[in-house]
Protein backbone atom coordinates (compact mmCIF):
# COMPACT_ATOMS: atom_id res chain seq x y z
CA UNK A 1 0.00 0.00 0.00
CA UNK A 2 2.87 2.35 0.77
CA UNK A 3 4.28 1.47 -2.60
CA UNK A 4 1.23 2.61 -4.53
CA UNK A 5 0.96 5.79 -2.48
CA UNK A 6 4.59 6.62 -3.22
CA UNK A 7 3.80 5.85 -6.85
CA UNK A 8 1.14 8.56 -6.83
CA UNK A 9 3.51 10.99 -5.15
CA UNK A 10 6.13 10.14 -7.75
CA UNK A 11 3.60 10.85 -10.53
CA UNK A 12 2.75 14.20 -8.94
CA UNK A 13 6.42 15.24 -8.74
CA UNK A 14 6.92 14.30 -12.38
CA UNK A 15 3.92 16.35 -13.40
CA UNK A 16 5.04 19.41 -11.43
CA UNK A 17 8.53 19.23 -12.95
CA UNK A 18 7.00 18.91 -16.41
CA UNK A 19 4.72 21.90 -15.75
CA UNK A 20 7.68 24.03 -14.62
CA UNK A 21 9.60 23.03 -17.74
CA UNK A 22 6.70 24.04 -19.98
CA UNK A 23 6.06 27.32 -18.14
CA UNK A 24 9.67 28.48 -18.41
CA UNK A 25 10.44 27.14 -21.87
CA UNK A 26 9.45 30.39 -23.67
CA UNK A 27 12.23 32.22 -21.79
CA UNK A 28 14.71 30.11 -23.74
CA UNK A 29 13.13 31.11 -27.06
CA UNK A 30 13.09 34.88 -26.44
CA UNK A 31 9.88 35.13 -28.44
CA UNK A 32 11.48 33.75 -31.59
CA UNK A 33 10.31 31.33 -34.24
CA UNK A 34 10.67 28.33 -31.91
CA UNK A 35 7.94 29.76 -29.70
CA UNK A 36 5.57 29.50 -32.65
CA UNK A 37 6.66 25.90 -33.25
CA UNK A 38 6.03 25.06 -29.61
CA UNK A 39 2.50 26.41 -29.84
CA UNK A 40 1.95 23.62 -32.35
CA UNK A 41 3.80 21.12 -30.17
CA UNK A 42 1.13 21.96 -27.57
CA UNK A 43 -1.75 21.29 -29.97
CA UNK A 44 -0.10 18.11 -31.24
CA UNK A 45 0.52 16.91 -27.67
CA UNK A 46 -3.16 17.39 -26.92
CA UNK A 47 -4.04 15.30 -29.98
CA UNK A 48 -1.43 12.64 -29.27
CA UNK A 49 -2.63 12.26 -25.66
CA UNK A 50 -6.19 11.90 -26.96
CA UNK A 51 -5.20 9.22 -29.45
CA UNK A 52 -2.94 7.48 -26.95
CA UNK A 53 -5.89 6.92 -24.60
CA UNK A 54 -7.54 4.96 -27.39
CA UNK A 55 -4.53 3.40 -29.12
CA UNK A 56 -1.91 3.08 -26.40
CA UNK A 57 -4.17 2.18 -23.48
CA UNK A 58 -7.29 0.52 -24.91
CA UNK A 59 -5.35 -0.86 -27.90
CA UNK A 60 -7.87 0.33 -30.49
CA UNK A 61 -6.51 1.89 -33.68
CA UNK A 62 -7.94 4.99 -35.31
CA UNK A 63 -6.73 6.21 -38.69
CA UNK A 64 -9.36 8.93 -38.76
CA UNK A 65 -8.52 11.13 -35.83
CA UNK A 66 -7.65 14.10 -38.03
CA UNK A 67 -11.38 14.20 -38.81
CA UNK A 68 -12.34 14.94 -35.19
CA UNK A 69 -9.60 17.56 -35.09
CA UNK A 70 -10.93 19.09 -38.34
CA UNK A 71 -14.56 18.98 -37.24
CA UNK A 72 -13.61 20.91 -34.10
CA UNK A 73 -11.66 23.45 -36.13
CA UNK A 74 -14.26 24.01 -38.86
CA UNK A 75 -17.29 24.00 -36.57
CA UNK A 76 -15.64 26.51 -34.22
CA UNK A 77 -14.62 28.64 -37.18
CA UNK A 78 -18.08 28.61 -38.76
CA UNK A 79 -19.94 29.25 -35.49
CA UNK A 80 -17.74 32.21 -34.56
CA UNK A 81 -16.81 33.78 -37.93
CA UNK A 82 -20.03 33.17 -39.84
CA UNK A 83 -22.53 33.22 -36.97
CA UNK A 84 -20.76 35.46 -34.49
CA UNK A 85 -21.09 33.08 -31.54
CA UNK A 86 -18.95 33.29 -28.41
CA UNK A 87 -15.78 31.24 -29.15
CA UNK A 88 -15.66 29.56 -25.74
CA UNK A 89 -19.30 28.57 -25.90
CA UNK A 90 -18.76 27.37 -29.47
CA UNK A 91 -15.76 25.29 -28.40
CA UNK A 92 -17.81 23.55 -25.68
CA UNK A 93 -20.87 22.98 -27.87
CA UNK A 94 -18.76 21.67 -30.74
CA UNK A 95 -16.79 19.34 -28.43
CA UNK A 96 -20.06 17.95 -27.08
CA UNK A 97 -21.43 17.48 -30.60
CA UNK A 98 -18.26 15.79 -31.89
CA UNK A 99 -18.23 13.56 -28.80
CA UNK A 100 -21.83 12.57 -29.47
CA UNK A 101 -21.02 11.83 -33.11
CA UNK A 102 -18.06 9.66 -32.04
CA UNK A 103 -20.27 7.89 -29.53
CA UNK A 104 -22.85 7.08 -32.21
CA UNK A 105 -20.39 5.87 -34.85
CA UNK A 106 -18.30 4.17 -32.15
CA UNK A 107 -20.94 1.53 -31.42
CA UNK A 108 -20.89 -0.10 -34.85
CA UNK A 109 -17.21 0.47 -35.78
CA UNK A 110 -15.60 -0.51 -32.49
CA UNK A 111 -17.11 -3.96 -32.90
CA UNK A 112 -14.40 -4.36 -35.52
CA UNK A 113 -10.89 -5.37 -34.61
CA UNK A 114 -7.38 -4.75 -35.91
CA UNK A 115 -7.14 -4.06 -39.63
CA UNK A 116 -10.89 -3.85 -40.05
CA UNK A 117 -11.14 -1.15 -37.41
CA UNK A 118 -8.28 0.67 -39.14
CA UNK A 119 -10.20 0.51 -42.42
CA UNK A 120 -13.45 1.77 -40.87
CA UNK A 121 -11.83 4.73 -39.13
CA UNK A 122 -9.85 5.46 -42.29
CA UNK A 123 -13.12 5.53 -44.23
CA UNK A 124 -14.66 7.90 -41.71
CA UNK A 125 -11.65 10.21 -41.98
CA UNK A 126 -11.87 10.28 -45.75
CA UNK A 127 -15.60 11.02 -45.74
CA UNK A 128 -15.12 13.98 -43.42
CA UNK A 129 -12.16 15.20 -45.51
CA UNK A 130 -14.28 15.10 -48.66
CA UNK A 131 -17.04 17.00 -46.86
CA UNK A 132 -14.58 19.78 -45.91
CA UNK A 133 -13.65 20.10 -49.57
CA UNK A 134 -17.10 19.84 -51.07
CA UNK A 135 -19.29 21.83 -48.67
CA UNK A 136 -17.93 25.00 -50.24
CA UNK A 137 -20.67 27.31 -48.97
CA UNK A 138 -20.02 26.25 -45.41
CA UNK A 139 -16.28 25.62 -45.35
CA UNK A 140 -14.91 27.58 -48.27
CA UNK A 141 -13.84 24.33 -49.90
CA UNK A 142 -10.24 23.63 -50.93
CA UNK A 143 -9.23 27.29 -50.69
CA UNK A 144 -9.95 27.31 -46.99
CA UNK A 145 -11.89 29.27 -44.41
CA UNK A 146 -10.54 32.53 -43.04
CA UNK A 147 -11.47 35.33 -40.67
CA UNK A 148 -11.74 33.20 -37.53
CA UNK A 149 -11.41 35.48 -34.49
CA UNK A 150 -8.75 34.94 -31.80
CA UNK A 151 -9.93 33.74 -28.44
CA UNK A 152 -10.16 36.31 -25.71
CA UNK A 153 -10.59 36.13 -21.98
CA UNK A 154 -11.44 39.08 -19.73
CA UNK A 155 -10.46 41.63 -22.36
CA UNK A 156 -7.17 39.89 -23.21
CA UNK A 157 -7.06 38.75 -26.80
CA UNK A 158 -4.90 35.71 -27.56
CA UNK A 159 -3.33 37.25 -30.62
CA UNK A 160 0.39 36.57 -30.14
CA UNK A 161 2.42 33.36 -30.03
CA UNK A 162 3.38 34.17 -26.45
CA UNK A 163 -0.23 34.37 -25.25
CA UNK A 164 -1.33 31.40 -27.35
CA UNK A 165 1.54 29.35 -25.96
CA UNK A 166 0.22 29.75 -22.42
CA UNK A 167 -3.41 29.33 -23.44
CA UNK A 168 -2.79 26.11 -25.34
CA UNK A 169 -0.28 24.66 -22.92
CA UNK A 170 -2.61 25.52 -20.05
CA UNK A 171 -5.30 23.38 -21.66
CA UNK A 172 -2.79 20.67 -22.57
CA UNK A 173 -1.36 20.47 -19.05
CA UNK A 174 -4.84 20.15 -17.56
CA UNK A 175 -5.63 17.39 -20.06
CA UNK A 176 -2.38 15.61 -19.22
CA UNK A 177 -3.15 15.74 -15.49
CA UNK A 178 -6.69 14.42 -15.98
CA UNK A 179 -5.43 11.71 -18.34
CA UNK A 180 -2.79 10.60 -15.84
CA UNK A 181 -5.52 10.30 -13.21
CA UNK A 182 -7.71 8.40 -15.64
CA UNK A 183 -5.16 5.79 -16.71
CA UNK A 184 -4.35 5.00 -13.08
CA UNK A 185 -7.97 4.36 -12.11
CA UNK A 186 -10.64 1.68 -12.37
CA UNK A 187 -11.40 2.91 -15.90
CA UNK A 188 -7.72 3.02 -16.88
CA UNK A 189 -7.17 -0.52 -15.64
CA UNK A 190 -10.25 -1.59 -17.61
CA UNK A 191 -8.79 -0.03 -20.76
CA UNK A 192 -5.40 -1.67 -20.31
CA UNK A 193 -7.12 -4.97 -19.53
CA UNK A 194 -8.96 -4.77 -22.87
CA UNK A 195 -5.62 -4.19 -24.58
CA UNK A 196 -3.95 -7.23 -23.02
CA UNK A 197 -6.79 -9.76 -23.08
CA UNK A 198 -10.26 -8.81 -24.16
CA UNK A 199 -11.78 -12.14 -23.16
CA UNK A 200 -10.28 -12.00 -19.66
CA UNK A 201 -11.47 -8.40 -19.27
CA UNK A 202 -15.02 -9.51 -20.11
CA UNK A 203 -14.85 -12.42 -17.70
CA UNK A 204 -13.79 -9.94 -14.98
CA UNK A 205 -16.99 -8.00 -15.66
CA UNK A 206 -15.50 -5.13 -17.69
CA UNK A 207 -18.13 -3.89 -20.11
CA UNK A 208 -15.68 -3.98 -22.99
CA UNK A 209 -17.95 -2.70 -25.72
CA UNK A 210 -19.25 0.30 -23.79
CA UNK A 211 -15.84 1.22 -22.39
CA UNK A 212 -14.29 1.21 -25.88
CA UNK A 213 -17.03 3.52 -27.18
CA UNK A 214 -16.70 5.80 -24.17
CA UNK A 215 -12.95 6.21 -24.61
CA UNK A 216 -13.38 6.71 -28.35
CA UNK A 217 -15.83 9.54 -27.62
CA UNK A 218 -13.55 11.07 -24.98
CA UNK A 219 -10.65 10.94 -27.41
CA UNK A 220 -12.80 12.68 -30.04
CA UNK A 221 -13.83 15.40 -27.55
CA UNK A 222 -10.19 16.21 -26.73
CA UNK A 223 -9.31 16.21 -30.44
CA UNK A 224 -12.21 18.55 -31.17
CA UNK A 225 -11.04 20.98 -28.48
CA UNK A 226 -7.56 20.84 -30.02
CA UNK A 227 -9.20 21.68 -33.36
CA UNK A 228 -11.03 24.68 -31.91
CA UNK A 229 -7.80 25.96 -30.35
CA UNK A 230 -6.01 25.47 -33.66
CA UNK A 231 -8.68 27.41 -35.58
CA UNK A 232 -8.61 30.38 -33.19
CA UNK A 233 -4.81 30.44 -33.15
CA UNK A 234 -4.38 30.21 -36.93
CA UNK A 235 -7.53 32.25 -37.76
CA UNK A 236 -7.49 30.26 -41.02
CA UNK A 237 -8.15 26.58 -41.74
CA UNK A 238 -8.03 24.51 -44.92
CA UNK A 239 -8.83 20.83 -45.60
CA UNK A 240 -5.21 19.72 -46.16
CA UNK A 241 -4.49 20.04 -42.41
CA UNK A 242 -7.12 17.40 -41.64
CA UNK A 243 -6.45 14.70 -44.24
CA UNK A 244 -5.29 11.11 -44.06
CA UNK A 245 -1.65 12.19 -43.84
CA UNK A 246 -2.26 13.98 -40.60
CA UNK A 247 -4.15 11.01 -39.12
CA UNK A 248 -1.11 8.85 -39.88
CA UNK A 249 1.20 11.48 -38.42
CA UNK A 250 -0.80 11.38 -35.18
CA UNK A 251 -0.51 7.60 -35.00
CA UNK A 252 3.24 7.98 -35.65
CA UNK A 253 3.55 10.51 -32.81
CA UNK A 254 1.89 8.12 -30.38
CA UNK A 255 4.00 5.14 -31.45
CA UNK A 256 7.34 6.99 -31.68
CA UNK A 257 6.67 8.66 -28.33
CA UNK A 258 5.59 5.47 -26.60
CA UNK A 259 2.30 3.60 -26.60
CA UNK A 260 0.58 3.77 -23.25
CA UNK A 261 2.63 6.70 -21.94
CA UNK A 262 1.16 10.17 -21.56
CA UNK A 263 4.58 11.86 -21.46
CA UNK A 264 5.58 9.75 -24.43
CA UNK A 265 2.82 11.52 -26.35
CA UNK A 266 4.54 14.82 -25.60
CA UNK A 267 7.91 13.46 -26.78
CA UNK A 268 6.40 12.06 -29.97
CA UNK A 269 4.49 15.27 -30.69
CA UNK A 270 7.56 17.42 -29.99
CA UNK A 271 9.82 15.29 -32.18
CA UNK A 272 7.48 15.10 -35.16
CA UNK A 273 6.73 18.82 -34.96
CA UNK A 274 10.36 19.89 -34.56
CA UNK A 275 11.92 17.43 -36.97
CA UNK A 276 10.68 19.04 -40.22
CA UNK A 277 12.02 22.38 -38.94
CA UNK A 278 15.43 20.93 -38.10
CA UNK A 279 15.61 18.97 -41.35
CA UNK A 280 15.18 22.12 -43.45
CA UNK A 281 18.99 22.10 -43.55
CA UNK A 282 18.85 19.00 -45.76
CA UNK A 283 16.70 20.88 -48.26
CA UNK A 284 15.28 18.50 -50.88
CA UNK A 285 16.46 15.44 -48.99
CA UNK A 286 14.63 16.29 -45.76
CA UNK A 287 11.85 13.77 -46.39
CA UNK A 288 14.41 10.98 -46.91
CA UNK A 289 16.19 11.78 -43.64
CA UNK A 290 12.83 12.05 -41.91
CA UNK A 291 11.81 8.60 -43.14
CA UNK A 292 15.12 7.03 -42.18
CA UNK A 293 14.99 8.51 -38.69
CA UNK A 294 11.51 7.09 -38.14
CA UNK A 295 12.60 3.66 -39.36
CA UNK A 296 15.66 3.61 -37.10
CA UNK A 297 13.66 4.78 -34.13
CA UNK A 298 11.05 2.06 -34.48
CA UNK A 299 13.83 -0.49 -34.97
CA UNK A 300 15.98 0.52 -32.01
CA UNK A 301 13.37 1.99 -29.68
CA UNK A 302 10.37 -0.28 -30.09
CA UNK A 303 8.96 0.97 -26.76
CA UNK A 304 9.08 4.55 -28.03
CA UNK A 305 11.21 7.50 -26.98
CA UNK A 306 9.85 7.50 -23.45
CA UNK A 307 11.34 4.04 -22.79
CA UNK A 308 14.13 4.15 -25.38
CA UNK A 309 15.91 7.27 -24.14
CA UNK A 310 16.32 6.13 -20.50
CA UNK A 311 17.54 2.74 -21.78
CA UNK A 312 20.04 4.45 -24.07
CA UNK A 313 21.28 6.76 -21.30
CA UNK A 314 21.56 3.75 -18.99
CA UNK A 315 23.65 1.88 -21.54
CA UNK A 316 25.99 4.84 -22.06
CA UNK A 317 26.42 5.31 -18.30
CA UNK A 318 27.10 1.59 -17.86
CA UNK A 319 29.65 1.57 -20.66
CA UNK A 320 31.50 4.65 -19.41
CA UNK A 321 31.39 3.18 -15.89
CA UNK A 322 32.88 -0.09 -17.16
CA UNK A 323 35.47 1.88 -19.15
CA UNK A 324 36.70 3.89 -16.19
CA UNK A 325 36.94 0.70 -14.13
CA UNK A 326 39.12 -0.86 -16.82
CA UNK A 327 41.35 2.22 -16.79
CA UNK A 328 41.94 1.96 -13.05
CA UNK B 1 -25.89 -23.89 -7.95
CA UNK B 2 -25.20 -24.49 -11.61
CA UNK B 3 -27.45 -26.54 -13.83
CA UNK B 4 -26.56 -27.46 -17.39
CA UNK B 5 -29.42 -28.92 -19.43
CA UNK B 6 -29.34 -30.57 -22.83
CA UNK B 7 -26.38 -28.59 -24.17
CA UNK B 8 -25.64 -29.30 -27.83
CA UNK B 9 -22.95 -27.48 -29.73
CA UNK B 10 -22.29 -27.86 -33.43
CA UNK B 11 -19.48 -26.16 -35.31
CA UNK B 12 -20.43 -26.47 -38.96
CA UNK B 13 -20.92 -30.20 -39.45
CA UNK B 14 -19.00 -31.20 -36.33
CA UNK B 15 -20.91 -31.94 -33.16
CA UNK B 16 -18.68 -30.98 -30.25
CA UNK B 17 -21.28 -31.61 -27.55
CA UNK B 18 -24.51 -33.58 -27.72
CA UNK B 19 -27.27 -33.28 -25.15
CA UNK B 20 -25.03 -32.84 -22.11
CA UNK B 21 -26.77 -32.30 -18.77
CA UNK B 22 -25.38 -32.19 -15.25
CA UNK B 23 -25.56 -30.22 -12.02
CA UNK B 24 -22.88 -28.60 -9.95
CA UNK B 25 -23.93 -28.75 -6.30
CA UNK B 26 -23.49 -25.64 -4.16
CA UNK B 27 -20.43 -25.69 -1.93
CA UNK B 28 -18.88 -28.69 -3.65
CA UNK B 29 -15.91 -29.26 -5.92
CA UNK B 30 -17.08 -30.81 -9.17
CA UNK B 31 -14.59 -32.21 -11.64
CA UNK B 32 -15.25 -32.54 -15.35
CA UNK B 33 -12.97 -35.08 -16.95
CA UNK B 34 -12.65 -36.90 -20.23
CA UNK B 35 -10.13 -37.85 -22.89
CA UNK B 36 -8.80 -35.21 -25.29
CA UNK B 37 -11.48 -33.92 -27.63
CA UNK B 38 -14.29 -34.87 -25.26
CA UNK B 39 -15.62 -31.30 -25.36
CA UNK B 40 -14.64 -30.14 -21.88
CA UNK B 41 -13.27 -26.74 -22.83
CA UNK B 42 -16.15 -26.16 -25.26
CA UNK B 43 -18.54 -26.88 -22.40
CA UNK B 44 -16.73 -24.35 -20.21
CA UNK B 45 -16.85 -21.74 -22.94
CA UNK B 46 -20.60 -22.24 -23.24
CA UNK B 47 -21.28 -22.10 -19.51
CA UNK B 48 -19.21 -18.92 -19.14
CA UNK B 49 -20.91 -17.17 -22.05
CA UNK B 50 -18.00 -17.14 -24.47
CA UNK B 51 -19.76 -19.47 -26.94
CA UNK B 52 -23.47 -19.54 -27.65
CA UNK B 53 -24.73 -23.13 -27.65
CA UNK B 54 -26.72 -24.54 -30.57
CA UNK B 55 -29.32 -25.64 -28.04
CA UNK B 56 -29.73 -26.25 -24.32
CA UNK B 57 -29.83 -24.07 -21.23
CA UNK B 58 -27.63 -23.04 -18.31
CA UNK B 59 -29.15 -22.03 -14.97
CA UNK B 60 -27.23 -20.20 -12.26
CA UNK B 61 -29.00 -20.38 -8.90
CA UNK B 62 -32.25 -21.14 -10.68
CA UNK B 63 -31.91 -18.21 -13.06
CA UNK B 64 -31.72 -18.94 -16.76
CA UNK B 65 -28.41 -17.42 -17.84
CA UNK B 66 -28.12 -19.11 -21.26
CA UNK B 67 -26.67 -16.69 -23.82
CA UNK B 68 -25.64 -14.18 -21.14
CA UNK B 69 -22.40 -12.38 -22.00
CA UNK B 70 -19.39 -13.06 -19.74
CA UNK B 71 -19.48 -9.56 -18.24
CA UNK B 72 -23.09 -10.09 -17.20
CA UNK B 73 -22.29 -13.47 -15.70
CA UNK B 74 -19.46 -11.83 -13.77
CA UNK B 75 -21.87 -9.50 -12.03
CA UNK B 76 -24.09 -12.49 -11.22
CA UNK B 77 -21.19 -14.23 -9.52
CA UNK B 78 -19.74 -16.57 -12.12
CA UNK B 79 -16.06 -16.35 -12.98
CA UNK B 80 -13.50 -18.56 -14.66
CA UNK B 81 -9.79 -19.12 -15.20
CA UNK B 82 -8.18 -20.16 -18.48
CA UNK B 83 -6.19 -23.17 -19.61
CA UNK B 84 -3.44 -20.98 -21.09
CA UNK B 85 -3.57 -18.30 -18.41
CA UNK B 86 -4.99 -15.02 -19.66
CA UNK B 87 -3.32 -12.34 -17.58
CA UNK B 88 -3.05 -8.63 -18.27
CA UNK B 89 0.65 -8.97 -19.02
CA UNK B 90 1.69 -5.32 -19.03
CA UNK B 91 -0.04 -4.52 -15.76
CA UNK B 92 1.31 -5.23 -12.29
CA UNK B 93 0.16 -8.21 -10.27
CA UNK B 94 -1.74 -5.85 -7.95
CA UNK B 95 -3.44 -4.11 -10.87
CA UNK B 96 -4.50 -7.46 -12.31
CA UNK B 97 -6.33 -8.28 -9.09
CA UNK B 98 -7.81 -4.78 -9.06
CA UNK B 99 -9.37 -5.51 -12.46
CA UNK B 100 -11.04 -8.43 -10.71
CA UNK B 101 -12.66 -5.84 -8.44
CA UNK B 102 -14.04 -3.90 -11.41
CA UNK B 103 -17.66 -4.85 -10.74
CA UNK B 104 -17.30 -3.74 -7.10
CA UNK B 105 -16.77 -0.10 -8.07
CA UNK B 106 -18.78 2.54 -9.83
CA UNK B 107 -16.31 5.33 -10.62
CA UNK B 108 -16.48 6.37 -14.26
CA UNK B 109 -14.40 8.58 -16.54
CA UNK B 110 -15.39 11.84 -14.86
CA UNK B 111 -14.87 10.78 -11.25
CA UNK B 112 -11.60 9.06 -12.15
CA UNK B 113 -10.01 11.93 -14.07
CA UNK B 114 -11.02 14.46 -11.41
CA UNK B 115 -10.04 12.16 -8.54
CA UNK B 116 -13.22 12.99 -6.65
CA UNK B 117 -12.98 12.17 -2.92
CA UNK B 118 -15.24 9.13 -3.13
CA UNK B 119 -13.25 7.81 -6.09
CA UNK B 120 -10.03 8.13 -4.06
CA UNK B 121 -11.73 6.23 -1.24
CA UNK B 122 -12.87 3.56 -3.68
CA UNK B 123 -9.31 3.16 -4.99
CA UNK B 124 -8.01 2.74 -1.44
CA UNK B 125 -10.68 0.11 -0.75
CA UNK B 126 -9.76 -1.64 -4.01
CA UNK B 127 -6.08 -1.78 -3.06
CA UNK B 128 -6.85 -3.20 0.37
CA UNK B 129 -9.15 -5.85 -1.11
CA UNK B 130 -6.60 -6.70 -3.79
CA UNK B 131 -3.91 -7.23 -1.14
CA UNK B 132 -6.31 -9.47 0.73
CA UNK B 133 -6.60 -11.76 -2.31
CA UNK B 134 -2.86 -11.70 -2.92
CA UNK B 135 -2.42 -12.92 0.64
CA UNK B 136 -5.13 -15.52 0.14
CA UNK B 137 -3.17 -17.00 -2.76
CA UNK B 138 0.23 -16.36 -1.20
CA UNK B 139 1.72 -14.02 -3.81
CA UNK B 140 1.77 -10.73 -1.86
CA UNK B 141 5.52 -10.35 -2.40
CA UNK B 142 4.93 -10.17 -6.16
CA UNK B 143 2.42 -7.28 -5.95
CA UNK B 144 4.50 -4.77 -7.89
CA UNK B 145 5.87 -7.19 -10.50
CA UNK B 146 4.69 -7.03 -14.08
CA UNK B 147 2.25 -9.91 -14.58
CA UNK B 148 3.77 -10.87 -17.92
CA UNK B 149 7.11 -11.62 -16.27
CA UNK B 150 5.75 -14.14 -13.75
CA UNK B 151 6.71 -17.80 -13.94
CA UNK B 152 3.81 -19.96 -15.11
CA UNK B 153 2.92 -21.35 -11.68
CA UNK B 154 2.71 -17.89 -10.10
CA UNK B 155 0.70 -16.66 -13.06
CA UNK B 156 -1.85 -19.36 -12.36
CA UNK B 157 -2.10 -18.26 -8.72
CA UNK B 158 -2.56 -14.67 -9.87
CA UNK B 159 -5.35 -15.74 -12.19
CA UNK B 160 -7.08 -17.40 -9.25
CA UNK B 161 -6.53 -14.32 -7.03
CA UNK B 162 -7.98 -12.11 -9.75
CA UNK B 163 -11.01 -14.39 -10.13
CA UNK B 164 -11.57 -14.57 -6.38
CA UNK B 165 -11.54 -10.76 -6.19
CA UNK B 166 -14.97 -10.85 -7.84
CA UNK B 167 -16.17 -12.73 -4.75
CA UNK B 168 -17.89 -15.20 -7.06
CA UNK B 169 -20.54 -17.73 -6.10
CA UNK B 170 -19.03 -20.21 -8.50
CA UNK B 171 -15.56 -20.39 -10.01
CA UNK B 172 -14.80 -22.50 -13.07
CA UNK B 173 -11.21 -23.53 -13.61
CA UNK B 174 -9.99 -24.81 -16.95
CA UNK B 175 -7.15 -27.27 -16.30
CA UNK B 176 -5.72 -25.43 -13.31
CA UNK B 177 -2.90 -27.97 -12.86
CA UNK B 178 -1.72 -27.91 -16.48
CA UNK B 179 1.93 -26.91 -16.65
CA UNK B 180 2.46 -27.11 -12.90
CA UNK B 181 5.08 -29.32 -11.23
CA UNK B 182 4.06 -31.77 -8.52
CA UNK B 183 4.80 -29.40 -5.64
CA UNK B 184 2.82 -26.61 -7.29
CA UNK B 185 -0.03 -29.03 -7.97
CA UNK B 186 -0.13 -29.95 -4.30
CA UNK B 187 -0.29 -26.27 -3.32
CA UNK B 188 -3.02 -25.76 -5.90
CA UNK B 189 -5.06 -28.61 -4.40
CA UNK B 190 -4.84 -26.95 -0.98
CA UNK B 191 -5.81 -23.59 -2.46
CA UNK B 192 -8.85 -25.06 -4.23
CA UNK B 193 -9.97 -26.67 -0.98
CA UNK B 194 -9.50 -23.33 0.78
CA UNK B 195 -11.68 -21.67 -1.86
CA UNK B 196 -14.39 -24.27 -1.28
CA UNK B 197 -14.15 -23.76 2.48
CA UNK B 198 -14.69 -20.03 1.96
CA UNK B 199 -18.12 -20.95 0.57
CA UNK B 200 -17.41 -20.74 -3.15
CA UNK B 201 -18.61 -23.52 -5.42
CA UNK B 202 -15.85 -24.92 -7.64
CA UNK B 203 -16.07 -26.64 -11.02
CA UNK B 204 -12.93 -27.68 -12.81
CA UNK B 205 -11.83 -29.36 -15.99
CA UNK B 206 -8.71 -31.36 -15.33
CA UNK B 207 -6.43 -34.00 -16.79
CA UNK B 208 -4.51 -34.69 -13.60
CA UNK B 209 -6.50 -37.71 -12.31
CA UNK B 210 -4.74 -37.82 -8.99
CA UNK B 211 -5.76 -34.22 -8.28
CA UNK B 212 -9.34 -34.81 -9.43
CA UNK B 213 -9.81 -37.98 -7.38
CA UNK B 214 -8.20 -36.30 -4.41
CA UNK B 215 -10.21 -33.08 -4.13
CA UNK B 216 -13.45 -33.52 -6.05
CA UNK B 217 -16.74 -34.36 -4.37
CA UNK B 218 -18.40 -35.21 -7.67
CA UNK B 219 -17.15 -36.03 -11.13
CA UNK B 220 -18.72 -35.73 -14.56
CA UNK B 221 -17.13 -37.78 -17.34
CA UNK B 222 -17.41 -36.63 -20.93
CA UNK B 223 -16.43 -38.70 -23.94
CA UNK B 224 -16.79 -37.72 -27.59
CA UNK B 225 -19.14 -34.88 -26.71
CA UNK B 226 -21.53 -36.93 -24.58
CA UNK B 227 -21.86 -37.41 -20.86
CA UNK B 228 -20.58 -40.86 -20.07
CA UNK B 229 -21.01 -40.98 -16.32
CA UNK B 230 -21.50 -38.91 -13.18
CA UNK B 231 -20.77 -39.82 -9.59
CA UNK B 232 -18.38 -39.73 -6.68
CA UNK B 233 -14.68 -40.30 -7.36
CA UNK B 234 -15.02 -43.90 -6.15
CA UNK B 235 -18.01 -44.63 -8.39
CA UNK B 236 -16.20 -43.17 -11.37
CA UNK B 237 -13.06 -45.18 -10.75
CA UNK B 238 -15.08 -48.37 -10.71
CA UNK B 239 -17.27 -47.53 -13.69
CA UNK B 240 -16.45 -50.01 -16.51
CA UNK B 241 -17.57 -47.61 -19.25
CA UNK B 242 -15.21 -44.93 -17.96
CA UNK B 243 -12.35 -47.38 -17.77
CA UNK B 244 -12.88 -48.52 -21.33
CA UNK B 245 -13.16 -44.92 -22.60
CA UNK B 246 -9.83 -44.10 -21.01
CA UNK B 247 -8.01 -47.29 -21.88
CA UNK B 248 -9.57 -47.78 -25.29
CA UNK B 249 -11.90 -50.62 -26.08
CA UNK B 250 -10.13 -53.90 -25.72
Amino acid sequence: MTKSRSFLKHEMVKFILFTILILFLPLAFKGGYLLNVFVFVGIHTLLAVALNLLLGYAGQISLGHAAFFGLGAYASGILTATHGQNPWLAMAVVAAAVGTLAFIIGFPILKLKGHYLAMATLGFGIIVYIAFNEAVELTGGPSGFSGIPNLSLGGVSFDTDFKNYYLIWGMTLVTILLSLNLVNSRIGRGLRAIHDSEVAARVMGVNVRFLKVQIFALSAVISSIAGSLYAHTMTFVSPTSFGFNFSVELVTMVIIGGLGSIYGSFLGAALLTLLPEILRAFQDYDIVVYGLLLIFMTMFMPGGLVRGIPALVGRIVMRSGAGSKADA
Amino acid sequence: MLEVQGITQRFGGVTALEDVSFRVAAGAITGIIGPNGAGKTTLFNIVTGIYTPTSGTVHLQGKNVSRFAPERLASLGMVRTFQNIELFGRMTVLENVMVGLHTKGKSGILASSLRLPWQVAEERRFRERAYHWLEFTGITDLADHEAGSLPFGKGRLLEIARAMALEPKVILMDEPAAGLNSRETLELARLIQKIRESGVTVALVEHDMELVMDICDAIVVLNLGRKLAQGTPREIQENPEVISAYLGEG
